[in-house]
């Protein structure tokens, strides 16, 4: 894959798919078997929080380079209500599902760079970078 | 909507799991497991992950509720055959599967599981 793709996430064999398709880029960006599963599992959740949370959404899957080193990126956007305070989601435990509460924490700590925005109202956008070493 | 297979081996259930797993296939395997478990009788499950690439959050809740439910319904479930890379994501992801007894593989599973049942025949005399 050289060009960024762009997957819907609007049921659960979307968050398959996803897995998936994040898993060969990550191969391709040559990152190790451990950074793959972690990335794999932080695409997981946030797929799934766009799921549950905003009905729906997509994500990007991109190769990307600084001066040493390539890495993949993954953009999860949504259109759904947003997230009204920011830190306290992502507090460990803190969930208004009926999950763990890990999803966004714990998605922070698998990944390099991790960047959430968020419009209550309008929508959530997550970005999260981890790099080849 | 995949379904995992659960097969009875003597007073066991056996489960590998070989395909990618829906949240849809993780819940029906609950449902599944806990009938088969009263029907057959079973003292343990054991839950093959071998061919998992990756445990998220929801898996991972899935195989607690999975081992509490069987555990209240007299069976004690092992998960075995867990992935280095897969162990090292869930504990960095914050998730330490509490309440879920693991064994390397299979064959040490059902010794696990022996011995489990070993010392409860002695506490029941």
């Amino acid at each position: 894959m050289t060009s960024p793709s762009e997957l819907p996430i609007s049921g659960n064999s979307d968050v398959v798919l996803i897995r998936q398709q994040v898993r060969t880029v990550a191969v391709e960006v040559g990152l190790s078997l451990v950074d793959q599963t972690k990335i794999v599992t932080a695409a997981s959740e946030l797929a799934r929080n766009a799921l549950v949370y905003a009905g729906g959404g997509r994500v990007r899957i991109e190769i990307v380079h600084n001066n040493v080193r390539a890495g993949l990126r993954l953009t999860v956007s949504d259109d759904g209500p947003g997230i009204p305070d920011i830190d306290q989601a992502l507090v460990d435990g803190w969930t208004t599902g009926n999950g763990l509460g890990l999803g966004l924490s714990g998605s922070r700590r698998l990944v390099d760079e991790f960047d959430l925005r968020s419009v209550p109202g309008e929508g959530t956008l997550i970005t999260v970078t981890k790099w080849a070493r | 909507m995949d379904r995992v297979p659960v097969l009875k081996l003597g007073d066991l259930l056996i489960v590998s799991i070989q395909i990618d797993l829906q949240d849809q296939s993780v819940l029906a395997l609950q449902e599944d497991l806990a009938d088969k478990v009263v029907e057959t009788g079973a003292r343990g499950v054991i839950i093959d992950i071998t061919a998992v690439e990756i445990v998220d959050s929801f898996i991972g809740r899935m195989l607690s509720t999975i081992a509490s439910i069987t555990r209240m319904l007299d069976a004690e479930t092992i998960v075995v055959g867990m992935r280095p890379a897969v162990a090292i994501t869930l504990v960095e992801l914050g998730l330490s599967l509490g309440g879920v007894r693991t064994a390397l593989n299979l064959e040490k599973g059902v010794a696990l599981l022996n011995h489990l049942d070993g010392a409860r025949a002695v506490t029941a005399r």
